[in-house]
């Protein structure tokens, strides 16, 4: 699972962020290699969204040095919009509009040639090929999100941003998300994750970031994060099946051989 | 502004023009009032209405097409307001297009949807039996003015979308807007009314702006009623527009 970095996708240094009296963002420092998904871990309200925005160009930084893709966020905003996608807490996605007028829209403001046949594909890729006249009305969660990230695929942008990208998601469709984004990384994007789930970054991520009262306590691999606590003990104890592998197992065995 | 401006800028409109195709009834709505007012008006109160016209339709034209822009821009608002809400703003903005077009995007659509309801209520009020023997430059300049006042009270609707902290408070801040041609010399001469009210219908922006379309409408010298009607029109727009680019930063800062 561990990618290789070659180069830096993004790195930030010192970002300090405040709203009038409360600081959210009290010095953070991350550094995430080209091609890898990195997770940041957090409760409600630790900061997650606020480091997206501000990387996304969405929001200014009060302090430090914030690059995505070796652009400065505060003087090449334009560079960094180039390079990047964001997907954020809520399906951004054009309710009146059908799924592939959505694409299509996206496909013509980032200027992709044919977006007619972009539009066709990425619905074939994320299973929204019946939808595709419909409406965004009448889809479900998983369909939004999903129509949500084939939105910030096209163009092919080096660097995702996904905000809590499985929130309000079933179990079925969580696990189409976590997919997605592989395959993703497996493509050579960097990914960019904010989950308050500790088996989603667990399972994704090849850097893992833990965001608390605006400072980061701890980053690195899983492997690192482990060495953290004592050493494993062995020890038998007996494993009840999670209710999740019941829902699936009772909802879909097909769905078993992706996870 | 960058390269991609005028691209950029006629996705956006494209797509709120489908907004409004796809919801006929905000058009429906937006004309409506207006030609019950009309309705009203005409084969209600206008035979107790002394206007000095022989044709009261005539006379109540202009001010009706005002009233159906002042409510048709509050869609502006309401539309504005929910593509904050639902995240698709900020999806635009943080993406590589020229960011004005997604303000843009919405006071064209307005000119748009307001340009089909005033001719469905131009249309219907033929049937009631309005007449202009106004030429073609009569009617350009008429055309002018209304595209000048949309604009500006378009601009005022993108302040209230952009400031709005809900849905009903988007929309609420029309309603003065509506009730203004009620003290004009929309409905009934201004010379009517008891001191005070008259001295605010004569000197506020709907009076000179009904008294040059009527001008126009029947050939009459427009006088320097014109000059006043565009002052309001271009000074409203100035300031709502510089306003509504601070509401603007606010929002993104």
């Amino acid at each position: 699972m561990n990618r290789t970095a070659a180069r830096s996708a993004i790195t930030v240094a010192g970002l300090r962020k405040s709203f009038g009296d409360q600081v959210v963002l009290d010095g953070i420092d991350l550094d995430i290699g080209e091609g890898s998904i990195f997770a940041l871990l957090g409760p409600n309200g630790a900061g997650k969204t606020t480091i997206v925005r501000i990387l996304t160009t969405l929001l200014k930084p009060d302090d430090g040095t914030t690059r995505v893709n070796g652009f400065d966020v505060l003087s090449q905003p334009a560079r960094v919009r180039e390079s990047i996608s964001l997907t954020g807490q809520f399906a951004a996605v054009d309710e009146i509009l059908t799924g592939r007028e959505n694409l299509i829209m996206i496909a013509e403001l980032r200027h992709v040639k044919s977006a007619g046949k972009v539009a066709d594909d990425l619905l074939g890729r994320f299973g929204l090929a019946d939808a595709a006249r419909r409406r965004v009305s009448t889809y479900s969660g998983g369909m939004r999100r999903r129509l949500d990230i084939a939105m910030s695929l096209i163009g092919n942008p080096r660097i995702i941003f996904l905000d809590e990208p499985t929130a309000g998601l079933d179990p079925e469709a969580r696990i189409e998300v976590w997919k997605v984004i592989q395959n993703l990384a497996d493509s050579g994007t960097t990914v960019f994750l904010t989950t308050q789930h500790l088996d989603e970054a667990e399972k994704l991520a090849d850097r893992i970031a833990i965001l608390h009262e605006g400072t980061v306590i701890v980053s690195g691999t899983l492997e690192e994060l482990r060495k953290l606590l004592p050493p494993a003990k062995v020890e038998y104890v007996e494993r009840q099946p999670t209710l999740e592998e019941i829902f699936l197992a009772i909802v879909g065995s097909d769905q078993k051989e992706q996870r | 502004m960058n390269t991609h401006f005028f691209s950029d800028t006629s996705v956006m409109l494209g797509r709120s023009l489908r907004h409004v195709t796809r919801s006929m009834d905000t058009i429906i709505t937006v004309t409506i009032m207006p030609i019950a007012f009309m309705l009203l008006f005409v084969y209600v109160f206008g035979g107790a209405i002394q206007a000095g016209t022989d044709n009261y339709v005539n006379y109540l034209v202009p001010g009706i097409l005002l009233i159906a822009i002042a409510s048709g821009i509050s869609y502006t608002a309401f539309r504005l307001f929910t593509d904050l809400q639902s995240g698709i703003f900020e999806r635009f903005h943080s993406m590589p297009i020229a960011r004005s077009s997604v303000l843009w995007g919405h006071v064209l659509t307005s000119l748009v949807s307001n340009a089909i309801s005033v001719v469905v209520i131009v249309l219907v009020a033929l049937l009631m039996g309005f007449r202009s023997s106004a030429g073609v430059l009569a009617w350009l300049a008429v055309a002018g003015i209304l595209v000048l006042f949309t604009l500006a009270l378009t601009w005022i609707a993108v302040i209230a979308g952009l400031s709005a902290k809900s849905t009903d408070g988007a929309g609420a801040f029309s309603y003065p807007l509506i009730f203004l041609p009620f003290v004009s010399s929309a409905f009934v001469p201004t010379a009517s009314m008891p001191g005070p009210v008259r001295a605010f219908a004569e000197n506020q922006p709907v009076t000179s702006i009904v008294n040059t379309i009527r001008a126009l409408f029947e050939q009459q010298p427009v006088g320097g009623e014109i000059w006043i009607a565009l002052a309001w029109c271009v000074g409203i727009l100035l300031i709502a527009c510089a306003l509504a680019m601070v509401a603007y930063r606010r929002k993104i800062a």
